[in-house]
């Protein structure tokens, strides 16, 4: 099944970041096929390659860096949620890309499944 | 109409294809910014020719609310992009009754023309949607 991901929260701040990270891999791991990851909201946060957490937690960022090298998963951010909140291409993390809210709406329109991760 | 036109016509109509998009707003229109962000990407999607409408519910029901006030919160009143929403033909937008009545608004007191439906019938909705995007 072709899956697309949409994540509204930001990391550390919300589960829903977690939980959208274990779908994908989970999904993955099960043989289906992801589509596209989008971030919006205050999921632009996600991308940030600034970001430093305590070195015994989770890497939240590098491991989304690491699912797309490893599976060539297409991950975007919205521009325009990115812009609101500072994150620009000069601050994303490895295999992030900026675009349009149109990459959401494409992966509704091409993906069998869009699947949300919002509070 | 040629052959060649006709199997072009073909493949173009095959290609084009259309679902039904619902974009349902649960929170209040201030205080964060999911009812904005959210209307954004409504708007987009009219610009992808899908069948879009918009459901809401809970406290997404004051999004819609006429003589909104937000000077003194010192944000931006978006409401009244909701107007223009029918520009972009997006005209199906559903409030749910339940949410209404819970907070003692009427009908007339919102700012464009509305379908109230009772829970049951948003559900009915809701289970012949393709894509559901929550806000």
């Amino acid at each position: 099944m072709k899956v697309g991901l949409l994540i509204n929260e930001g990391p550390y701040n919300h589960q829903a970041a977690d939980t959208a990270y274990q779908f994908a891999r989970a999904a993955l791991a099960k043989g289906h096929h992801i589509q596209r990851v989008f971030f919006y909201n205050d999921g632009v946060n996600n991308a940030s390659k600034l970001t430093a957490p305590p070195q015994d937690d989770r890497h939240i960022v590098n491991r989304w860096s690491k699912l797309a090298e490893e599976n060539g998963i297409d991950l975007v951010v919205c521009v325009a949620a990115g812009l609101r909140r500072g994150l620009v291409e000069d601050n994303l993390a490895p295999g992030f890309r900026i675009s349009g809210l149109g990459q959401l709406v494409e992966a509704g329109i091409e993906s069998d499944r869009l699947v949300v991760f919002g509070d | 109409m040629t052959q060649v036109a006709e199997a072009v016509e073909r493949e173009t109509q095959t290609r084009a294809v259309v679902k039904k998009f619902m974009y349902v707003n649960r929170k209040a229109p201030y205080g964060t910014i999911y009812a904005l962000e959210g209307l954004e990407v409504a708007l987009i999607s009219a610009a992808f020719d899908q069948d879009v409408s918009l459901a809401f519910l809970d406290d997404g029901v004051y999004q819609l609310v006429k003589g909104q006030q937000t000077k003194g919160l010192e944000v931006k009143n978006f409401s009244p992009t909701y107007r223009a929403l029918e520009g972009y033909d997006i005209e199906k937008l559903y409030v749910e009754r339940e949410s209404l009545a819970a907070r003692g608004i009427r009908e007339d007191q919102l700012l464009v023309p509305v379908q109230v439906v009772d829970a049951k019938e948003m559900a009915a909705l809701m289970e012949q949607q393709d894509v559901i995007i929550g806000f």
